[in-house]
């Protein structure tokens, strides 16, 4: 097992180099324009020398390095630095925002607080309510018990966000003014009161993102039950003279639960990405606004690290999915 | 589904007997049913509706503005005056188009190098990473990227309407192929195990026919299954691009891109909204419970029962 | 007209400043919304109206421009001028005075010493200074003691008062930005988040393209002002969500650029709330008409240059055509509501510049349209095209991506259908075609169309400048790597004379003549551009916040030291 995370870890570097250089030349091939936002009335030789103060002079290849070194070696640095309060970095240039003129890091870490509120609450609730309902909808196949649960499945997996989002801020917020329509990321939770505030500004978006994380991981619920339950294991259980309960919560589901913890893992990425339409509708400045906003402004230096980060993540818990297959199902041996 | 007696059908028999089997088991599935009449419906409407309500959905009528719901415009018009019926059945055919194609493209992608992986020991490595490498790329980041990155480029070859139409199928495509890749891979390697490959092999059967006649058909189920929930996933995937204002051009009608127009009118003409949003959201939710049904009924352990 | 409402609008919120006599602090907290979120306070690093506006509540000029588009000396004890003596008789020099006893938010006092080193700091090299251009012409910046500052300019400028003024020129505080010159300006992070100012707030907190909480600045030199102790100005969402926010559900006070369909509005009002605010600056929607032949047939480098003249459009009676053809009324009703009006000129305000008397294209009129093209030879031919020679009457029209200019698009090319012109509709992403790639076939001033539409204005309350940039030697061209905003490739030689004259005459009333006769040289009787809507600024702000007097000349924002709460 050990020797398998390290040779899984090992591989992980070069994809991710290779990775990296994709998102670095794909991005600089792009056809956008930084200054484009700026007004007319700035002339064109003043939009020129702006260009230049940003480094767009520079060859592709230096700006590259110049960026994994940024990446790979003066923000990590940067991270100790502040923790300890060392001076590592000293003069070093880091990876700055075209748009803020701000490390970008440093704007990554102010926007994770609400994204990881909202969009992990939102994952948390979505598994809490999923399994159960997969659960028993398995047990019950074809009752109407499963009808309903596919249904709203279906429907939470059908009806985008964007639409969803929409409707409920006209009907909770504008009509019947229960809750915000605008998210308040300054709110400090520090008594009774402003924590009522932050639930509630939190109850829209965070319930359109779990209707739609429950409905996908009920199904994979549904079907990882509804394999095992008809496992001769489950027939030899219950010949035994096991409790019904006892057969399935306990024989069946720790079964079941093999593969869905997996897939569960391989979903904690997104929750880091953000959920760029959830974000955008309710005004939950997070990460995916950020990368939207900073496509929309063309902030290269930006969307590169973002995306590069979200890469790492997918890599990282893709290997974590693995190891946790592997510790989980004694039947599958790596080495 | 107590009452579906049939007789349990060898795979070696003739393949219509087997389809005719999974036909029997899919019609007893309600929601499957339902999701297949309500798809063809719309299938239907969007395909042949354009030649029965002629009006053009760009044709602006200034003097039309703004109005409800009559025999002229049964659904009213836009501010513009465009019809709206005229302007859902073309952003409909849009839609399903790009979801189509989209599924296909990654169909055929996903395939391709599923059986290749599965069947080339020599390939299977190389594939398999690059598939990995695929699956670690943050999709909608990267399909956001992609749109800004060769909307341009796209737009000037073939004009913007068809520019944008074909960067959009092919990102959704190439974004989407691994899932497919990975379960038809898995679905070949046990294949080969079995004996009638043997036999086919032993006889000298080319590589490639044994491909054809023997690989794909049997590893359709698997590829029918992730086609219909990929025509859902392109149908979302688009209707979000456009809902992020990245998708086609404003003045060209598509669900996703009507959704977005209406958004700031709500209030006012919440059909706008509403019939965009219904639209998708029932065509998605009907190819998926297509896509459960055949899931079932293509599952030899249920089917029969 | 304009001048008028302006006026009105501007005495009745001096009224409204009246009543407001509190103290600082004693109304709790505003709350603005901007659905462009802005991403820096420092207008010197970034030109975008959002940035601008935002760091208008920290920074301040040495003069602003009030809503009528007048100027208001404001840390400074008057306005320079040849009869006060503030402007040399040669006109090479102006020099200012500050109001005495100015403090920085942190309480040191602001000295002459800080204007010029806001001169260095933009005009380093290296830094990128996004304002360069109100610097230019200047050769010194000098203090002549803690208090009086002077500008020594190159050359004679009867027009003096554009460095230092509006929103794109504000003070910064030497001491704080000393260590950020040229190449170290973007390294500078805290300072250019949270700048130290003179304006009526200062920083608490800046997250960049999210939300600036403020609080008043105790320093700030009125005492009783500012009303509010606190601000906080939240960005991101979009104009619809950002004007609900205002007028519907009260969450925010006042909502910047709520630029939606009237209709949309008018349900938002209804929940009473809010009202509608609009100000009118210099910003023209307008069609530009290429001269030149843009046809892909021609070889790149001549393709779209004066060499090769426009076979259809250098008929002035198929560009009068066109132009008739347009119902502006209409356009703006449709595009703008109350945040546009229909207009001939391209400089429609302020009144002392503004030609009043060039309204000859508000009427429609198709069949007069029709006539003068059947006058030019151009007969409907096939499928209702006109032809001539054997030509169609077909043309390119391009704009960006816009859903406004879109719907504009379509309407448009109905009416041209109507009087048989053909017209083919491009839209290309604003950050290609405002970008200033010379690679690119889609940008603006390259021009690869037959018509194209967009929008400009310009900074401050003088259009000197903004005429100058259609003289012959303007032109863009491979030469000029296609840069200059002379797109349609305006050429005439008593144009240049005037633009030249312009640049010479102090005298108000001279100038005012010289840029009417400019604009309608322009418009009117060349018919080379086809202004098509006078657009202002539209915002929404609560009934319960008083004082607010939107101004499309300088910041919005920029009397937010007199915004206090209605009791």
């Amino acid at each position: 097992m050990f020797h398998y995370t390290i040779r899984r870890l090992l591989i992980a570097i070069p994809t991710l180099l290779i990775i990296s250089l994709i998102i670095f030349l794909l991005l600089d091939l792009a056809p956008g324009d930084p200054m484009a936002q700026m007004p007319l009335t700035v002339p064109p030789e003043v939009k020129e020398r702006m260009r230049q103060a940003l480094g767009l002079d520079q060859p592709l290849l230096v700006r590259y390095f110049l960026w994994i070194k940024q990446f790979f070696w003066i923000e990590p640095l940067n991270v100790l630095d502040s923790l300890f309060g060392w001076n590592l970095v000293g003069d070093a240039q880091r990876i700055i925002s075209w748009q803020t003129r701000s490390p970008v890091a440093d704007i990554i870490a102010q926007r994770l607080p609400q994204t990881l509120w909202v969009v992990g609450l939102a994952y948390v609730i979505g598994v809490l309510i999923a399994l159960p309902i997969g659960i028993i909808s398995a047990y019950r196949q074809y009752s109407w018990f499963d009808q309903i649960g596919t249904f709203v499945s279906m429907i939470g997996f059908s009806v985008p966000t964007f639409f969803t989002g929409v409707v409920l801020i006209i009907l909770f917020s504008v009509k019947l003014q229960w809750f915000p329509s605008i998210y308040d990321t300054t709110l400090v939770v520090d008594d009774w009161d402003s924590l009522m505030k932050q639930i509630r500004q939190m109850v829209l978006p965070v319930m359109v993102l779990a209707l739609f994380n429950a409905s996908q991981i009920s199904r994979f619920m549904r079907a990882s039950m509804l394999d095992n339950l008809r496992q001769d294991y489950v027939r030899t259980a219950r010949a035994k003279g096991l409790s019904e309960k006892v057969v399935v919560l306990v024989h069946v589901l720790r079964n079941s639960m093999i593969p869905v913890i997996t897939v569960i893992a391989l979903g904690v990425p997104t929750i880091f990405g953000g959920a760029i339409i959830t974000e955008q509708v309710f005004k939950v400045n997070g990460i995916g606004q950020l990368l939207i906003s900073a496509i929309q402004a063309n902030d290269v230096p930006m969307v590169q690290t973002l995306t590069f980060i979200f890469a790492v993540l997918i890599v990282l818990f893709n290997l974590i999915a693995d190891v946790l297959y592997g510790i989980l199902d004694p039947r599958i041996r790596y080495d | 589904m107590t009452e579906a007696t049939v007789t349990v059908s060898e795979i070696s028999e003739a393949p219509s007997s087997q389809w005719r089997d999974v036909w029997r088991q899919f019609r007893h599935h309600k929601g499957a049913m339902f999701g297949l009449v309500v798809f063809t419906v719309i299938l239907l409407a969007v395909i042949f509706g354009p030649y029965l309500w002629q009006i053009d959905p760009t044709q602006v009528n200034m003097r039309m503005r703004n109005q409800g719901m009559s025999a002229a415009h049964p659904f009213g018009t836009d501010q513009l005056g465009r019809d709206l019926l005229a302007r859902l059945l073309a952003g409909g055919r849009v839609s399903l188009a790009v979801g189509m194609l989209a599924m296909l493209l990654s169909l055929v992608l996903g395939t391709f190098v599923g059986v290749c992986a599965g069947y080339s020991r020599r390939l299977d490595g190389l594939l398999m990473r690059v598939t990995d490498l695929f699956l670690a790329l943050p999709l909608l980041p990267l399909l956001l990227v992609m749109v800004m990155l060769f909307r341009e480029t796209l737009s000037r070859a073939f004009g913007p309407e068809t520019g944008v139409f074909i960067l959009i199928v092919i990102a959704i495509g190439v974004t989407s192929w691994m899932h497919t890749a990975r379960i038809v891979r898995g679905d070949v390697l046990t294949l080969k195990e079995r004996e009638f490959m043997l036999a086919a092999r032993s006889i000298g059967t080319k590589p490639s026919k044994m491909v054809w006649r023997h690989i794909l058909p049997n590893v359709l189920s698997p590829i029918l299954v992730s086609a219909t929930l990929g025509i859902a996933s392109a149908i979302i995937t688009e209707s979000s691009l456009s809902f992020l204002g990245l998708g086609f051009p404003p003045d060209f009608p598509t669900w996703g891109r009507l959704l977005f127009d209406a958004v700031d009118q709500i209030q006012l003409y919440p059909i706008r909204v509403i019939l965009p949003g219904v639209a998708i959201s029932l065509t998605v939710l009907s190819v998926n419970y297509i896509g459960d049904g055949l899931r079932d009924a293509l599952d030899p352990r249920i089917r029969g029962r | 007209m304009t001048w008028k409402t302006l006026l009105l609008g501007a005495t009745a919120s001096l009224a409204f400043a009246q009543v407001a006599q509190a103290e600082r602090g004693s109304d709790g907290e505003v709350r603005v919304i901007y659905y462009q979120a802005p991403s820096i306070l420092n207008p010197y690093l970034s030109a975008g109206t959002k940035d601008e506006e935002a760091s208008s509540l920290i920074l301040e000029p040495l003069i602003r421009f009030n809503p009528a588009g007048e100027m208001v000396p404001w840390l400074v004890t008057e306005i320079p001028t040849l009869e006060n003596g503030g402007v040399a008789e040669d006109m090479k020099s102006i020099t200012y005075k500050l109001k005495p006893d100015l403090k920085w938010s942190d309480g040191t006092p602001v000295t002459a010493e800080d204007v010029v080193f806001t001169y260095e700091y933009c005009t380093a090299p290296g830094g990128g200074c996004a304002q360069a251009s109100i610097y230019e012409g200047i050769d010194k910046v000098e203090a002549v003691d803690a208090s009086t500052v002077r500008i020594l300019f190159t050359e004679p400028k009867p027009v003096p008062y554009v460095a230092f003024a509006g929103a794109q020129g504000p003070i910064l505080q030497k001491q704080q930005f000393a260590d950020c010159l040229g190449e170290k300006a973007p390294t500078c992070t805290q300072q250019n988040f949270n700048p130290i100012g003179t304006g009526p707030f200062k920083v608490d907190e800046f997250r960049p393209n999210d939300v600036i909480t403020l609080s008043a600045n105790p320093n700030y030199r009125d005492p009783a002002k500012p009303a509010f102790a606190k601000m906080t100005l939240k960005g991101g969402g979009d104009a619809a969500s950002a004007a609900r926010s205002v007028l519907e559900t009260g969450e925010f006070d006042y909502a910047w650029n709520t630029q939606l369909a009237p209709e949309v509005l008018d349900e938002m009002l209804k929940g009473g709330k809010g009202r509608m605010v609009f100000a009118f600056g210099s910003l023209v929607e307008r069609l530009e008409i290429n001269l030149t032949d843009a046809s892909p047939s021609l070889p790149a480098d001549e393709r779209g240059t004066v060499k090769h003249p426009h076979p259809i459009l250098t008929d002035i009676k198929v560009r009068q055509a066109l132009s008739m053809a347009i119902d502006r009324a209409l356009l703006a009703e449709v595009g703008y509501g109350d945040a546009g009006k229909p207009t001939c000129n391209l400089v429609p305000a302020p009144a002392a510049y503004a030609d009043d008397t060039n309204t000859g294209c508000l009427t429609q009129d198709i069949e007069g349209a029709k006539a003068l093209l059947e006058e030019a030879g151009w007969t409907v031919g096939a499928g209702g095209v006109r032809e001539k020679d054997g030509k169609k009457l077909s043309l390119l029209f391009q704009t960006s991506t816009n859903a406004v200019r879109q719907d504009f698009q379509s309407i448009i090319k109905e009416w041209w259908n109507e009087i048989g012109v053909q017209t083919e509709l491009k839209n290309v992403d604003g950050s290609v075609f405002f970008g200033s790639d010379p690679g690119s076939p889609d940008t603006f001033p390259k021009f690869w169309a037959d018509v194209e539409m967009y929008a400009n204005n310009f900074n401050g309350a003088d259009p000197e400048a903004y005429l100058a940039e259609r003289i012959c030697s303007k032109i863009p061209s491979p030469q000029t790597q296609w840069q200059g905003q002379n797109v349609g490739r305006f050429c005439v030689p008593e144009y240049d004379d005037l633009a030249v004259q312009l640049g010479q005459t102090g005298d108000l009333e001279k100038r005012g003549e010289i840029a009417r006769k400019m604009n309608d040289m322009l418009t009117r009787d060349s018919m080379t551009i086809l202004p098509l809507v006078y657009r202002g600024t539209l915002s929404a702000a609560s009934n319960t916040l008083g004082g607010v007097d939107i101004n499309a000349w300088d910041s919005q924002l920029w009397n937010v030291a007199d915004w206090y709460r209605e009791k």
